[in-house]
């Protein structure tokens, strides 16, 4: 090849400036939809029309736009799940067993119930919040004691917790409380919803068939408590000194087993969290699949987001409406296909932070 | 040549061939410039090898030693300049085309991976066998390179069975086995213990015997003088010495070489007040990371305002002892720090007692890479007043707290929020130093606080630490340099195997008695067998 110059990669010696990984994880988002763009002529589809389905199905109008926000709030949950154990390079990614037994346990306050069911409404959501809080901090406190007292690797464990979570959910759904021999427990009393905009659109018309639920709030919440644990507390310092080397922790006196343990607590509370928002916002009752791998799909939303809270929140509904968008374009694998591509051409755009592409004019080689 | 009439006794053979005879230039690089963003690392650099010689290759960290072995290894390409290999001028796009012209690079940190065999790690990342691991035939092939340079390893041993001076060994017949005729060894004596670093000269001697030639990169002055033939010293990316002879050189003459200035020996410390015991180790036992018995029944004490300097040979217990005291590593005996026992207690609580210890790894204990000098300075203080302000840290406190630090220790760096990894390891060691120094620590205990620094930073470092011991601490000063100890200790113990061979004071004592002492001596057998009446012990 005799091209008349020549394509250099050189490291960068200097700090990019704090624009510039925003940029470029963009920029190959945009990337990865011309590249998919391509594939659907290849495979003889109209891009642009395609493109209008995605846009009308997913953003174009208030009630499809809330069901991308849906779609959203358990991936921000998780993916805030995942960060933050990884900020800690702790690998947790059991965040979808997690997810069920926090499910599990919000159920637990109306199935046994808990608090009696003509408490009012804040008293059965409030008690539902907290039994998914422990429910997945309980998922994820296993993994990490074990890590943590027998240096048990976390990967296989919280992979296996995974299996144990939902097939534990199956044998409740599927024999004590199946309800008339359906794989599902019968429906919850309305007072165990979260709260609907569809429950207003009586006041407000415009919020008629709007499914957007309270979930998102809690999501939103969580973001900015991760946010400011890692830039503000004490705590943030400790996860991001022991994430980035562990042995200098341990040399400054920090307490590494301890954080081990409640980190992957904390990240499990996330996780568990999404769980009992996606029943109580959504699903209305505890029944199988109620997570097409969230769980795992916050692995790669928290990594996108290159661990960054707020930027989960975008990631997550981006995601959100490529599951959507998946149900309305044919062939149905493409909405994964478009984000395996996505996920590929952001990770790989971080060369760009680390490198600078010099074009250098091909001299004569004359030494 | 005539000068091969007299050939001084420390001259290796080597050297008499190459004073036999003209021998053409294995290597010559001329005018190379290498340049990075910002830095000039290689300003017109000639250096030149000849064929069967070993060529030390000399400069303080940062001096460009690195950067010119990567040109020469393929690894960069020089801005200008050209490179002959045995007369021929070559071109080196990758490592593969250095190879393929016989340049063979053994690196300070080895590149084997611990659960395949010998001749597994050999043969790693050559294209043959091409299918058919013929491993009988294989393995005999091995031993006859061995043979042939006397370099003794099982070639059916895994390497994590091995020792490092073995480790070593490997490394130098996977150069040789794909045809290296010249070897660039970096600093290949900083991992060994004496008798290792004894048997690698003997093999670097028979490498050069068979023709072969050697780059011996180092900072050990007394290597170079043993086993090299030719020094080039480099200094900010200049060459200040090329190929001279190094018979005629004295120490202190190779040492102004390398840093550009008289080497100032002593620094001038005012008299010892002992106060208060500060730190008493009884009997102290311990074992290494490989679960061998590293301290055998180890005891002192350190008082305030005293430097207590611990010196040996590197791997003789010290790194083990430094961290019995922090906290880092299980011990038993006994450690009481102000009187209170504290063995085995968590690191946290050791620096509750106002100790402080300056790592012997910089950047991987020492500091956190990836996080910013202000969140590394304040480790040991976020949780105290006022950074930490019950379970938040106040940012704006902590950044004025590292900007105070990186302007008193003059830690060089364009902001506070600029990464510990960008810093220069004589910066990264004073952000080190600030941290551990501004909590008005009682105890400090400092494991190679100077290596790998150049003049000025060392003198920066020492001047600190002699501050602390005139404001009341006590000090642990442990060291491989020997002036440094001599100069700054105001006791010095010997540690060998795990043990201290006797405790002296500088003042009264010389370099001689220490040095026999690292070598396993007991200072009662030196001082009866040879002068009785030198009452120098403390």
């Amino acid at each position: 090849m005799n091209l008349p110059f020549e394509i250099r990669l050189e490291k960068r010696t200097e700090d990019v400036p704090r624009w510039m990984p925003a940029l470029t994880a963009l920029g190959g988002v945009i990337v990865a939809f011309l590249i998919s763009a391509i594939i659907l002529k290849i495979t003889g589809g109209d891009p642009l029309r395609v493109g209008k389905f995605f846009w009308q199905a997913t953003f174009g109008s208030w009630p499809t736009f809330s069901d991308t926000i849906v779609k959203a709030t358990p991936l921000i949950l998780v993916g805030l799940a995942c960060s933050v154990a990884f900020k800690m390079k702790l690998w947790n990614i059991g965040a979808e067993g997690q997810f069920y037994i926090g499910a599990f346990f919000a159920s637990l306050v109306v199935l046994v119930p808990i608090v009696p069911m003509d408490s009012p409404r804040w008293v059965i959501l409030g008690s539902m919040i907290v039994m998914g809080i422990i429910g997945g901090a309980l998922w994820g406190f296993i993994p990490g004691y074990l890590k943590a007292k027998f240096n048990v690797n976390e990967i296989i464990t919280t992979l296996m917790l995974n299996y144990v979570a939902i097939l534990w959910n199956n044998f409740w759904i599927f024999d004590k409380w199946s309800d008339a021999g359906f794989q599902m427990t019968p429906m919850f009393d309305k007072k165990a919803w979260l709260p609907r905009l569809a429950d207003y659109a009586r006041q407000y018309r415009a919020f008629s068939g709007i499914t957007l639920h309270m979930g998102v709030v809690i999501g939103f919440a969580a973001a900015i408590l991760v946010w400011s644990i890692f830039q503000r507390s004490r705590w943030g310092y400790e996860i991001k000194l022991i994430g980035d080397n562990p042995d200098a922790a341990r040399y400054a006196g920090l307490n590494i087993t301890r954080n081990i343990v409640l980190v992957m607590m904390f990240s499990g509370a996330l996780a568990g969290l999404a769980g009992m928002s996606e029943i109580s916002g959504v699903v209305h009752r505890l029944q199988e699949r109620i997570s097409p791998g969230y769980g795992f799909t916050g692995i790669i939303v928290a990594w996108l987001a290159k661990l960054n809270p707020f930027a989960v929140i975008f990631v997550s509904i981006l995601f959100g409406a490529l599951i959507v968008a998946g149900r309305e374009i044919q062939p149905s694998g493409l909405a994964q296909l478009i984000q395996g591509i996505i996920l590929f051409m952001v990770i790989s755009s971080d060369v760009l932070l680390r490198y600078r592409i010099r074009l250098i004019r091909r001299k004569a080689l004359t030494a | 040549m005539t000068r091969a009439a007299f050939v001084p006794p420390w001259f290796t053979c080597s050297q008499r061939k190459i004073f036999m005879g003209e021998t053409p230039f294995a290597v010559e690089m001329q005018d190379i410039v290498v340049r990075f963003p910002g830095v000039l690392a290689n300003d017109h650099v000639n250096f030149a090898v000849k064929k069967g010689e070993i060529h030390a290759l000399l400069g303080e960290n940062g001096a460009g030693k690195s950067t010119l072995m990567n040109v020469l290894s393929g690894l960069y390409q020089p801005t200008e300049g050209t490179i002959k290999i045995y007369g021929q001028p070559v071109r080196f796009n990758s490592p593969k085309d250095a190879i393929a012209k016989g340049i063979g690079m053994v690196h300070q940190h080895f590149m084997l991976v611990p659960t395949l065999t010998v001749t597994e790690n050999i043969l790693m990342g050559l294209d043959k066998p091409r299918l058919y691991m013929n491993m009988g035939r294989l393995n005999q092939e091995i031993r006859e390179l061995q043979e042939q340079y006397g370099l003794r390893v099982d070639p059916e041993a895994m390497i994590w069975q091995l020792s490092v001076g073995e480790q070593q060994r490997v490394e130098i017949l996977k150069t040789l086995y794909r045809g290296a005729n010249i070897l660039i060894l970096d600093e290949p004596t900083a991992v060994l213990a004496p008798q290792e670093i004894d048997e690698l000269m003997e093999t670097m001697r028979s490498l050069v015997a068979e023709g072969k030639s050697i780059i011996f990169i180092s900072h050990k002055l007394q290597e170079v003088r043993t086993v090299a033939d030719r020094i080039t010293v480099l200094r900010k990316g200049k060459v200040t010495a090329e190929g001279i002879d190094i018979g005629g050189l004295s120490r202190r003459q190779l040492a102004q070489l390398m840093v550009g200035r008289d080497v100032v020996f002593n620094v001038e410390k005012s008299e010892c007040q002992p106060g208060d015991v500060v730190l008493q180790v009884e009997n102290l036992q311990a074992t290494n990371n490989k679960g061998l018995p590293a301290l055998r029944g180890v005891s002192f004490t350190v008082r305030s305002g005293e430097i207590l300097g611990i010196a040996g040979v590197s791997g003789n217990g010290q790194s083990e002892l430094a961290e019995c005291i922090t906290g880092l590593r299980p011990a038993t005996g006994s450690v009481r720090i102000h009187g209170k026992e504290m063995i085995n207690a968590s690191p946290g609580k050791i620096i509750a007692a106002n100790v402080s210890h300056i790592p012997e790894d910089r950047t991987r204990v020492g500091s956190a890479p990836n996080l910013s000098i202000t969140d590394n300075t304040i480790m040991k203080c976020y949780h105290e007043d006022p950074i930490g302000n019950g379970i938040t840290i106040n940012r704006s406190h902590a950044r004025a707290y590292a900007r105070r630090l990186k302007d008193a220790y003059d830690i060089l760096a364009p902001s506070v929020h600029t990464l510990a990894r960008k810093l220069s390891g004589g910066n990264l060691q004073k952000m080190i130093l600030a941290r551990e120094i501004s909590s008005n620590p009682e105890l400090i205990v400092a494991v190679q606080p100077t290596r790998g620094l150049d003049v000025g930073a060392i003198e920066a470092i020492q001047r600190l630490l002699l501050e602390q011991r005139q404001t009341g601490a006590a000090i642990v000063l442990i060291s491989e340099e020997l002036e440094e100890l001599m100069a700054l200790s105001d006791r010095i113990a010997v540690i060998y195997e795990g043990r201290i061979m006797g405790m002296v004071d500088p003042k009264t004592t010389d370099v001689y008695t220490i040095g026999q002492m690292m070598t396993g001596s007991r200072l009662e057998d030196i001082q009866t067998s040879t002068e009785p009446q030198n009452e120098s012990a403390v």
